[in-house]
């Protein structure tokens, strides 16, 4: 088993994949800037100097303290407090944790329901891709946001301010996986009808083997590549779609704030002069969507196959 | 002096970890009307070759070292411009693929028309005219339809007709054909190199026949060249070598023709596959499946020794030839 | 061999058109004022009668677009026949329902053209070979499997050291004793092989044809070979059918055929080859190209290239007919002994 992992491990190693990520220093650094990020966002508890969820810990006497580097800063809070005077650097690690979790939560969703559409339209064909597809296209010509905010209406009215708060996170990870899937799925189809013509696929069939098998053993695994790539960026465009609700106030509530809810909380007191509630966190915003994009945008190099012979 | 002549070529492609030897010092010459074949199997450099002649290899290759003479001029030494002159006008090129000389948005009358005017000063009528001729001249039926029409409204052997006639339509001195009729089927095969045969018969136009296919290059040329990893192993008149190949690859290579053959029997084989680039063997490249394999096969590339009018490079080749020559000595 | 006794494949009046015209939608065309609904059909195999017998290699041969292809993948039931019947060993199988066509896919097997494309990429070896033969011996121990693919493996010429690699690692040839030893690892009994050398190339593809004849001679196997390549067929094959355009236009022993071959296109084709001893093209020139298969000329498929063709040519479609020579012919002019 040993032996196994080790040639794969060297396999990697000598892959073309880590020989030009070695030679692309753009993909390194966003590399290091979004693992930073990730690390930050799952052990935020270990690295927070406070609970923004405590509210024993929360004084509203040190609500728009300005960063230490300011005057009146205090070095209890290095990025000053917001409204409700919780620190903000706690507050934006717990705010990245919330924001990744719902990016990566829609992502597995979309992939979820885009990789089986996707197959079952590309292989299937006829039919079952004829109706599939238009379902899709009706759903890709409603906007994200648009089904978002009927949903989150219908869910907030519904269950109520207290209530919603608890279940907002895997809301919004069912609403922007569901409104985004047809992306994943239309991708899938394109990958699976140029494999499905393959004659390894023919081969199979001669095997006698069924649908199913050839699917999801032989089919699927050829598709993964433009997945994969599709996914980063995916995440990006559901981490922005999160805080686009956030900010429309149909997002997380300001109790478990993400990085859009931060956005928005801090918006109301830019004009008295506390720019730090909303500026920092939305800097990290722009910086964990920008690393993930460059990500994206050197996987897609490295995997388009045209651009790899060329 | 010969039209094109080839000395010691070296052409590398740069990849990471290192240089890889895609071409080894080859030399040939092609005189004025000659048919000259290129033999090997696919990797063996042919093509490569071909494009270096006409400095048209592309990135990561490069010419390494050695020179191309056209009528004692060194092509390695010009100008892109003064290449450009030579491209197309003196040295045209066939492809395998119709499809990678016509451009497919455009008429066939446009691309012959725009071809005509690049290089000459010169009435699009007249341009046309031109054009014209040379489509009777690879007798394609209703040539003045054709020049109306699109690539891909002509069939596959329509389109390497008209392949040829632009070829021929700045009245070159060397066609270099690669692989012209793979793509085609058989019997069309046939008429297309009856053609091109035909043509460059009457014009005096030589050509350089660039195929895997030894019964094609046995019915069309005159020499031929046989590569093997980059380097040319065999190489003179053609006859003389499909009759009795001295190089134990080019034996092995046309034993293993079915038609060699007896039906029903095993064919002879060639043990193993040609080498990647990336490992080529040290010595001769052919020794890990040469039946006479020696010591000396392992360590260094033999020089060229000739057998009556052939060039060959193997040292069991020339053990057998210092033999013969020895012999009338031992017996008196 | 006695040639007498029933035939292992036998496919009668094999018809396969592919519709080209689309969904009910893009049929409809408006012409001098009225909707139509209008249907255009590749015609790729038009009533092909074969018979395949026991132990013996039957060649397929013809240019591209004359249904060689499409006859193999239809006895395979890659694609269903739009008319005619295809009988394994006395039973009619291209009406057999996914569990009912189980058996049959053990005891036929194939090999396909592209080596390339042939072996799925995200597989080992290893895997590659094992998954048929877990799949149609569910009962095998892990033990059982791995003798029966490591045997099949040697018998292909391939290191079982290799298996875990994946097919990118091998070169061509290589890749093409792998597809082999996949099709051989179910242990058939026929084995359509569609064009199996012609990506190949010249040094390898007598390594793969010598392993194909002594799988033939160590396993009893039955072969419908399918090639463009002549000189192969007469090397390789006990029998040959000719085709064009879908028709099959001469089927003979593979010596009588090239000793004496009847049809105006099989010596066109015959022809063709180019030999070693010739000093120059010395082919029979047959006027224009193949015609599409979407509109397929009435009468001979062949009349409108063939020098010999006359009215009945245009007219009436000439039906395979045993020949003095012993073969099979369907040509007018051989039967009216104009030829």
């Amino acid at each position: 088993m040993t032996t196994a992992t080790v040639s794969r491990w060297d396999r990697f190693r000598e892959s073309f994949l880590w020989y030009s990520f070695k030679r692309d220093k753009i993909a390194i650094v966003s590399f290091v800037v979004f693992v930073a990020i990730v690390l930050a966002g799952v052990f935020a508890p270990l690295f927070a100097p406070a609970d923004p969820y405590d509210l024993a810990q929360i004084n509203i006497m040190n609500s728009e303290l300005p960063p230490v580097w300011m005057a009146g800063g205090d070095a209890q809070f290095p990025l000053g407090t917001d409204a409700q005077g919780r620190d903000l650097l706690s507050t934006i690690l717990y705010g990245t944790r919330v924001s990744l979790l719902i990016g990566f939560g829609a992502v597995l969703m979309q992939g979820a329901l885009g990789i089986l559409f996707g197959l079952l339209a590309g292989y299937l064909g006829g039919r079952v891709d004829a109706v599939l597809m238009r379902i899709a296209d009706v759903q890709l010509s409603f906007s994200t946001l648009m089904v978002a905010i009927i949903v989150g209406a219908v869910f907030k009215a519904s269950f109520g301010n207290l209530m919603f708060g608890e279940i907002a996170i895997y809301m919004l990870i069912v609403i922007i996986g569901i409104a985004e899937w047809p992306q994943i799925a239309r991708t899938v189809r394109a990958s699976v009808l140029a494999e499905k013509k393959k004659e390894y696929v023919d081969a199979a069939k001669v095997m006698g083997f069924g649908t199913n098998r050839i699917m999801f053993r032989h089919i699927l695994p050829n598709t993964l590549s433009p997945i994969f790539v599709i996914s980063t960026v995916q995440i990006a465009n559901a981490i922005i779609s999160e805080a686009a609700l956030s900010f429309l106030g149909l997002g997380m509530p300001e109790t478990q704030p993400s990085l859009g809810s931060l956005i928005k909380s801090g918006f109301d007191y830019i004009q008295s002069g506390s720019w730090w509630i909303t500026l920092i966190p939305g800097l990290v915003l722009v910086v964990l969507v920008l690393v993930i994009n460059l990500l994206g945008d050197w996987l897609r190099d490295m995997m388009n196959p045209r651009l790899y012979k060329g | 002096m010969a039209l094109l002549e080839v000395n010691n070529l070296d052409v590398r492609f740069a990849v990471r970890g290192g240089d890889l030897q895609a071409l080894q010092s080859i030399s040939f010459s092609l005189d004025k009307g000659e048919r000259l074949g290129l033999v090997g199997e696919s990797g063996a450099g042919k093509s490569v070759a071909a494009f270096s002649i006409l400095k048209l290899i592309a990135q990561p290759g490069y010419i390494a070292g050695g020179e191309v003479l056209f009528e004692g001029r060194n092509l390695s030494a010009m100008s892109e411009r003064e290449l450009r002159q030579i491209r197309g006008n003196r040295i045209a090129m066939i492809f395998q693929d119709p499809m990678m000389t016509l451009n497919p948005v455009l008429t066939v009358g446009t691309q012959m028309v725009e071809a005509l005017k690049a290089h000459r000063r010169i009435s699009t009528r007249a341009a046309r005219d031109i054009a014209l001729k040379k489509l009777q001249k690879v007798s394609i039926p209703s040539p003045d339809k054709r020049l109306d029409q699109y690539p891909h409204e002509l069939s596959g052997g329509m389109r390497q007709r008209v392949i040829i006639a632009i070829a021929l339509l700045l009245d070159p001195d060397i066609i270099i054909a690669d692989e012209p009729t793979t793509a085609l089927d058989v019997t069309i095969q046939a008429e297309i190199m009856a053609l091109l045969l035909a043509l460059c018969e009457q014009d005096n136009v030589a050509l350089m026949l660039i195929t895997h296919d030894l019964g094609l290059v046995s019915q069309v040329t005159q020499r031929m060249l046989v590569m093997y990893s980059g380097r040319i192993i065999e190489q003179g008149p053609t006859k003389e070598i499909i009759n009795d190949a001295q190089h134990p690859y080019t034996q092995g290579l046309i034993n293993a023709l079915p038609q060699m053959g007896e039906p029903g029997r095993r064919l002879y084989q060639i043990p193993g596959s040609m080498p990647s680039l990336s490992r080529i063997p040290p010595g001769c490249p052919f020794h890990p499946r040469c039946p006479f394999v020696t010591d000396e096969c392992r360590q260094t590339m033999p020089e060229y020794v000739q057998s009556g009018n052939v060039d060959v490079a193997c040292y069991e080749v020339s053990k057998l030839i210092e033999q013969e020559n020895r012999a009338p000595e031992v017996t008196p | 061999m006695t040639v007498q006794s029933a035939p292992l494949v036998d496919i009668r009046q094999l018809e396969k058109r592919f519709d080209l015209s689309g969904s009910f939608l893009e049929q409809l065309q408006f012409r001098n004022g009225r909707f139509t609904r209008h249907q255009e059909y590749v015609h790729a195999i038009n009533g092909v009668d074969l018979q395949v017998h026991r132990g013996e290699a039957l060649c397929v041969v013809g240019e591209s677009g004359c249904g060689k292809s499409t006859v193999a993948r239809t006895i395979m039931g890659l694609l269903t026949p739009s008319g005619g019947e295809v009988h394994y060993d006395g039973e009619r199988i291209d009406q057999l329902n996914g569990r009912e066509v189980l058996p049959y896919r053990r005891k036929m097997q194939m090999i396909f053209q592209n080596p390339y494309a042939s072996l799925n990429p995200r597989m080992t070896i290893q895997q590659t070979l094992e998954e048929p033969v877990c799949f149609h011996h569910p009962a095998w121990s892990k033990a059982e499997v791995r003798d029966q693919v490591q045997d099949v493996m040697q018998s292909v010429g391939i290191d079982p050291d290799w298996g875990v690699r994946y097919a990118h690692e091998f070169s061509g040839g290589q890749r093409q004793r792998i597809s082999i030893a996949r099709a051989l690892a179910v242990d058939p009994e026929f084995i359509v092989a569609d064009e199996p050398i012609s990506a190949l190339d010249v040094s390898i593809q007598a390594q793969v044809l010598n392993l194909l004849m002594d799988a033939q001679e160590s396993r009893g196997l039955t072969y419908l070979f399918i090639t463009h390549d002549l000189a192969v067929v007469e090397h390789f094959g006990t029998r040959v059918a000719v085709m064009y355009l879908g028709t099959v236009c001469e089927l003979a022993d593979t010596k009588t055929l090239f000793a004496s071959p009847r049809h105006p296109y099989t010596q066109a084709l015959l022809s063709a080859i180019p030999r070693l001893e010739d000093d120059r093209p010395n082919h029979i020139r047959l006027h224009g190209e193949v015609s599409t298969p979407v509109n397929l000329p009435s009468g001979c498929v062949f009349h409108e290239r063939c020098p010999y063709a006359n009215e009945r040519c245009k007219q009436e479609v000439p039906r395979l007919i045993g020949s003095d020579t012993g073969g099979q012919v369907a040509c007018h002019a051989v039967q009216e002994g104009r030829l």
